[in-house]
């Protein structure tokens, strides 16, 4: 036997094994992350059915009434789960969302599953979705609408109550939409005058005629204002005349003003395809809606937006920088000691540490050239800076010396692939070295170039730490895209997916209410990142097999 | 053929009509045009990769630059020169200067030309003079006037400044904030010889030295009385003994805890004042050799350490250490040799821990204490110099000479507090027991020394890179030679894209991932991890054991070289496995705890965020980088040395063991050196999967802070150009150095490599 397990040690295959073995630890990982993000992610959307129970932190103890939806369990050894009275050498812990963080202060428990008692799912228990403090979860009482009361028994009390939240968000999204487009628009028009009469200021050239043509414009945006206004008080006095009251677990009676919800819903009496309905409409909100409450609710639009814009302005800087160096590396430089010295550049290029770019970034272009372009072309707004300070340009363009070398390595791959019988074809007939480059190599090895871009906007989208030096920010009041000229804002400051998790999974006040929406934000980054990549990996593939074919025929 | 030829009517199209010449040259141009704009592109990428290194120099250069000294001015004492000067002082804007003179005037005078802006004549009692006088705290600008019938007058200068018409004015003024009257601290009415004075907003210190061997200490307390505004003054005194006659100097701290008194002979004495009425001496300590005196003995900023100036020029720095028994005894610390004559004054900054002094021979040196460093050293004047004193911004001083002069300078001395060692190696920070490499940037107050040792977080940094390569390292090269030598194409055209996609996941999701899943999941299951890292490999040799004896049939139905997808179910039970034995085995062994047990039975101190996760997460972030590279280098090993190996009879193992990883080894060293360069860099992970703390140990259990993290988490927050921002800015310099150092390396190796397998 010893011998036999010798000769088979001496054959190998044990170590082949372990090397295999290497690969499949490998694959389990990459396979297990995503699903892990893609299972968290995802059930953050599904309506859960919320609880009623009566707790006994102690056997013994009296009970305290208890509601929520269960969110997360874990088995803990009896120590780690601070000895309780209850039996047995493991203790089964569950993660109860108990809401209602305005009556109780925390909105998350930790509860011992043995202590739950008198468990019961009633129809008629409800979840309110609030613009502020969280979810509520109560049994709905009564409605107030216009200083008129309906209770049960006034029948149809839950259809009234959806019908009136309806109305109550319609009127809401009218009231956005004054505050912040119209009201927005004017007041960006406002800043431009006085930083119009700032400038003439500044050149002397400040005549009476001028200043009162400003100050007649003002007039103008003033009365707009005036009227705005106005239609928002209306608004508001409308929003504000329902309210509604409900019940909790414990019996406590609030009154909820119905403008500070945005939805509301009765899980336990849902269907499977209410609950689908459901799924997607919340899905829609977290894709296309502002983030509330310190960006733990609501949705991730002007993360979504931001990431977008940037990676894009980052395109049209790094795609001709990176297939030039490319062109010259592979078409026209001599291999000599020049291009090994451009080779070393790149592969150090793409070595240095993204948030050594982030400083170099934040010290060059916002400071070294931002402050200089303030200075000579934005002198009326300074002291507050215009492009001095971090902002979208400087995040796409750090980024497009981050990743160039992408752009240059796929490129140079698809140069290399395109056969020496076409460049020699074209320079035979006539064409210059640059017509050649032009009209047949560069059009061939365009699927290439995209492959490199694509690379690129992936390795872009997913970078952080460099963003977070050079124009990222949490929240950022408006979007580098609007309706002001002139339309793009390059000096905003933006949101980015990926500092989106970071900054709401590790500095938000509540991490357990954030964390679903951290995990949903992360599915989506993954998601576009691997597509992404995916396509540029197919691209790729195909490219190759098309010139495999070429250079056989 | 040739008859073909005639039947072709001659071409017609002139080449050389101008429209065609002119079209070529067009042509031409382009090309040329081309041609110098695609080096330029390529020459860009040299061009951006020197200007990000020159930029990250050119920031942290004025660190290491010695200070600049600026003469502006030379003037004659303002006010009577036949009187002697006693103080001065500047304000902050460095424009206007005080001089107290011992008629007790206190004139105020332009600081650039000596012009007389204002003369306050002090209200000393009848038939007095002055013979002392003393400073409080700097910042506080508070003197004390010790006068020859025992009594002292306490009086602060001030300066409003308002902005008439936009210019800056600032008018000068004398308060009392005790009163305008003296306080008499010597009741036999004794000369005041030495004083030393201190001020807060609750209470006041004076302690004074007459021509007896005691010290009288008189602490003001200010008490707010409840039901009126009223300041009621209690009053307490109390007398020192002291062992020493003669005294060269007095000094109380700024807490008015503690007192030093210097002596002729060289001496220290150490008293603790803390309780007003029964102070007591905690030491006596011999400051300089025999035969050398004290000449100048002053605080630096702060009030906690003393600066000790003797007539061989030499300064040295004390402070109170506490030893084991918390015990304070009062050490020196640092000396510095530059000056050759007796020193005669010292001033300190009022918010750095600097200091300037001058000599007799003219000289002035400008010191740091925590760098150990001397910024400059210049002879300023040929005279000796008397006294000299610093603006509350350390950027003008004022020196007046033994003949009545004075010179105003502007200093340019922004980033004193940096040295090679107060960088890389220990230092003897204020109220530490010892040297210590410590990394603390900012705090609350402003007197704040700030502790910029970058050796922990380069250590942090190399912590993390070495539990991630540790990770690493083995899995990605064992997988890179299956996948390369072993692994069936149809699966390696699975698994290739699967690696890519590893690599593309950005790392600020694994960041998320191993702080807010991973660390909490270790944390439960740490026995489990250990299992795991015995049980997993035990279970692929178990299962290749298996493998062996299933029946040849039903073996033969698996292709070869789809091991690896035959492992994934038996590593998942392995894992699960370990995981589900994790509680037995810690409620067994370790008391249901083990981060508790380890920290209570092994003194090991358990952070749920600490290296294990960050080598984990950062492994992952590493492994596709090293496995692709290496994968490359193994699968391009030229075919015949392969075949040739196998055709001598070697196995397949020993064909990869003996012939391809050793043909391999250059680029499997090029793909760790890149691995590494990509660990020692990464950022997000480091930020979010530790506790970012600055500590120094190996432990696994514990956290670090990286260089990198270093840099994300305190950039955002630093003002631009100074110097905290330089030191980041170095930082990224040397994460900089280090990965081009590492990708340099790299890439030479690969290059050489890649001509050696042309070759074969």
């Amino acid at each position: 036997m010893k011998l036999k397990i010798k000769n088979w040690f001496d054959t190998g295959a044990p170590f082949v094994w372990l090397n295999a073995g290497a690969v499949s630890i490998s694959i389990i990982m990459v396979v297990g992350l995503i699903l892990l993000i893609a299972v968290r992610g995802l059930g953050h959307f599904w309506p859960a059915d919320v609880a009623v129970f009566d707790y006994y932190a102690e056997p013994g103890d009296a009970p305290v009434r208890l509601m929520g939806e269960m969110v997360d369990e874990e088995v803990v050894s009896r120590s780690r789960a601070g000895n309780p009275g209850y039996e047995g050498e493991t203790i089964q812990r569950n993660l109860i969302k108990t809401g209602n963080r305005d009556i109780s202060g925390l909105d998350f428990r930790w509860i011992l599953d043995a202590g739950i008692k008198n468990k019961a799912y009633p129809d008629n228990s409800m979840v309110v979705e609030r613009r502020e403090w969280g979810n509520l979860y109560a049994f709905l009482t009564s409605i107030e609408l216009d200083g008129q009361q309906y209770n049960n028994e006034s029948g149809n009390l839950w259809d009234r109550f959806q019908e009136t939240i309806t109305k109550n968000n319609g009127i809401y999204a009218d009231i956005k939409h004054i505050e912040k487009d119209l009201i927005g628009a004017i007041n960006y028009k406002m800043e431009r005058l006085r930083l119009k009469e700032r400038g003439l200021e500044l050149k002397s050239q400040k005549t009476p005629e001028k200043v009162a043509a400003l100050v007649q414009q003002r007039e103008v945006l003033q009365l707009e204002y005036d009227s705005y206004t106005a239609e928002l008080e209306r608004l508001y006095g409308i929003l504000n005349g329902s309210s509604f009251t409900a019940k909790t677990a414990e019996g406590k009676e609030i009154k909820i003003a119905l403008a500070k919800i945005v939805r509301a819903y009765q899980p336990n009496a849902m269907d499977i395809f209410d609950k689908s309905i459901f799924y997607l409409e919340k899905f829609w909100e977290f894709l296309s809606d502002d983030p509330r409450e310190a960006n733990t609710e609501g949705g991730i639009f002007p993360a979504i937006f931001g990431t977008v814009l940037m990676v894009m302005i980052m395109a049209v800087m790094v795609t001709p920088f990176g297939v030039i160096a490319a062109v010259y590396l592979r078409e026209y430089a001599t291999q000599g000691p020049t291009t090994r010295l451009i080779r070393i550049a790149v592969n150090n290029l793409a070595g240095v540490p993204s948030v050594v770019y982030g400083v170099f970034g934040l010290g060059f272009f916002v400071y070294f050239l931002g402050g200089s372009i303030d200075q000579l072309l934005f002198p009326e707004a300074l002291p507050a800076p215009t492009f001095g300070t971090p902002g979208l340009l400087w995040a796409s363009l750090t980024l497009a010396i981050l990743t160039v070398p992408v752009v240059i390595v796929a490129t140079e791959e698809g140069l290399s692939r395109v056969p020496r019988a076409v460049r020699e074809g074209s320079l035979a007939l006539g064409a210059t070295k640059a017509e050649t480059m032009w009209r047949t190599v560069l059009p061939m090895t365009a699927s290439a170039m995209i492959t490199g871009l694509i690379l690129a906007v992936a390795r872009a989208a997913g970078e952080v730490a460099p963003l977070m030096l050079v124009g990222v920010v949490k929240l950022a009041p408006s979007l580098g895209l609007d309706g002001n000229a002139p339309f793009l804002h390059l000096d905003r400051k933006f949101m980015h997916l990926g500092f989106h998790i970071y900054d709401v999974g590790f500095q938000s006040p509540n991490v357990e209410a954030a964390r679903p929406l951290v995990y949903a934000t992360a599915l989506l980054l993954v998601m576009l990142i691997i597509v992404l990549n995916l396509t540029a990996i197919r691209i790729r593939n195909s490219l190759r097999e098309k010139y495999r074919a070429a250079e056989q025929s | 053929m040739n008859t073909d030829e005639n039947l072709i009517e001659p071409l017609r199209h002139d080449f050389n009509s101008p429209a065609s010449l002119k079209y070529r040259k067009w042509r031409h141009v382009k090309d040329v045009a081309t041609r110098y704009l695609m080096a330029l592109g390529g020459v860009s990428v040299i061009i951006a990769i020197v200007l990000i290194a020159f930029y990250l120099l050119y920031v942290v250069i004025p660190m290491f630059k010695s200070a600049e000294i600026e003469h502006i001015a030379a003037y004659s004492v303002p006010g009577d020169s036949n009187t002697e000067t006693l103080y001065y002082a500047m304000e902050e804007q460095r424009e206007v200067g005080l001089r107290i003179n011992d008629l007790g005037q206190a004139i105020f005078f332009n600081t650039s030309d000596g012009e007389i802006r204002d003369i306050v004549t002090l209200p000393l009692p009848p038939d007095t003079s002055i013979s002392t006088i003393a400073n409080g705290d700097l910042t506080q600008r508070m003197i004390g006037l010790g006068l020859s019938d025992g009594s002292v007058l306490f009086f602060q200068h001030n300066y409003k400044v308002t902005f008439p018409d936009d210019v800056r004015l600032i008018t000068p003024g004398i308060y009392y904030p005790f009163g305008a009257q003296a306080i008499q601290v010597n009741q036999a009415g004794d000369p005041v010889k030495h004083l030393s004075v201190q001020y807060d907003s609750e209470q006041a210190t004076l302690t004074a030295h007459g021509s007896d061997t005691s010290v009288r200490i008189v602490n003001l307390l200010k008490e707010e009385s409840m039901l009126s505004d009223e300041v009621e003054i209690t009053r307490e005194d109390s007398e020192l003994k002291l062992d020493t006659a003669g005294v060269v100097g007095l000094r109380l701290d700024v807490e008015q805890r503690e007192l030093y008194v210097a002596d002729q002979s060289g001496n220290i004495y150490y008293y603790d004042v803390t309780n007003k009425s029964a102070p007591h001496l905690i030491q006596k300590v011999k400051a300089v050799k025999d035969g050398i005196n004290i000449t100048a003995i002053e605080f630096l900023a702060g009030g906690i350490s003393i600066l000790v100036g003797d007539s061989n020029g030499k300064i040295t720095q004390w402070f109170p250490v506490r030893d084991d028994e918390n015990n304070y005894t009062l050490q020196k610390i640092r000396t510095f040799e530059e000056q050759t004559t007796p020193i005669t004054a010292i001033a300190p900054e009022y918010a750095r821990k600097g200091f300037v002094a001058v000599d007799k021979r003219g000289e002035m040196g400008i010191y740091h204490t925590t760098a150990h460093r001397t910024v400059l050293l210049e002879q300023v004047d040929e005279h000796a110099l008397n006294s000299i004193v610093l603006s509350p911004r350390a950027n003008a001083a004022l020196i007046e000479n033994d003949k009545k002069q004075i010179q105003f300078w502007h200093l340019h001395n922004e980033h004193p507090e940096i040295s090679w060692q107060s960088i890389w190696g220990k230092v003897w920070y204020e109220s530490r027991d010892q040297p210590e490499y410590i990394w603390q940037s900012s705090s609350a107050s402003s007197d704040f020394e700030p502790k910029f040792s970058l050796t922990p977080l380069a250590y942090g940094t190399f912590k993390a890179a070495f539990y991630a390569m540790l990770f690493a390292v083995p899995l990605a090269i064992l997988g890179a030679m299956f996948t390369a030598y072993f692994m069936a194409p149809k699966m390696r055209q699975i698994v290739k894209p699967t690696i890519e996609i590893m690599e593309a996941l950005p790392t600020v999701i694994l960041g998320f991932l191993a702080g807010l899943w991973l660390a909490p999941f270790v944390e439960l299951h740490l026995p489990g991890m250990f299992i795991m890292l015995f049980l997993v490999p035990l279970s692929v040799l178990l299962a290749a054991a298996a493998w062996e004896c299933i029946p040849d049939h039903i073996k033969h139905r698996v292709p070869e070289g789809w091991e690896a997808a035959l492992l994934i179910p038996v590593i998942i039970l392995a894992v699960t496995i370990s995981i589900q034995i994790s509680f037995p085995i810690e409620s067994l062994f370790f008391g249901g705890n083990l981060p508790l047990w380890l920290s209570r039975e092994m003194g090991i101190t358990y952070d749920q965020r600490n290296s294990l996760v960050v080598g984990f997460a950062m492994g992952f972030a590493v492994i596709p980088t090293i496995f692709s590279i290496s994968e490359d280098a193994i699968y391009s090993v030229p075919k015949h040395l392969t075949t040739g190996s196998l055709a001598l009879g070697a196995t397949s193992w020993q064909t990869m063991v003996r012939v391809v990883l050793l043909t391999a080894s250059p680029g499997i060293f090029s793909a760790i050196m890149i691995g590494l360069g990509r660990a020692v860099g990464e950022t997000m992970i480091v930020v979010m999967a530790t506790g970012n703390t600055a500590i120094m140990d190996m432990s696994i259990f514990e956290g670090f802070r990286a260089m990198s993290a270093n840099i994300a988490v305190e950039m955002p927050e630093t003002e631009v150009n100074s110097t905290h921002y330089r030191i980041l800015f170095l930082g990224a310099l040397v994460l900089f150095a280090v990965t081009f150092f590492f990708n340099t390396i790299a890439e030479v190796v690969r290059q050489r490599l890649r001509t050696k397998y042309s070759s074969l």
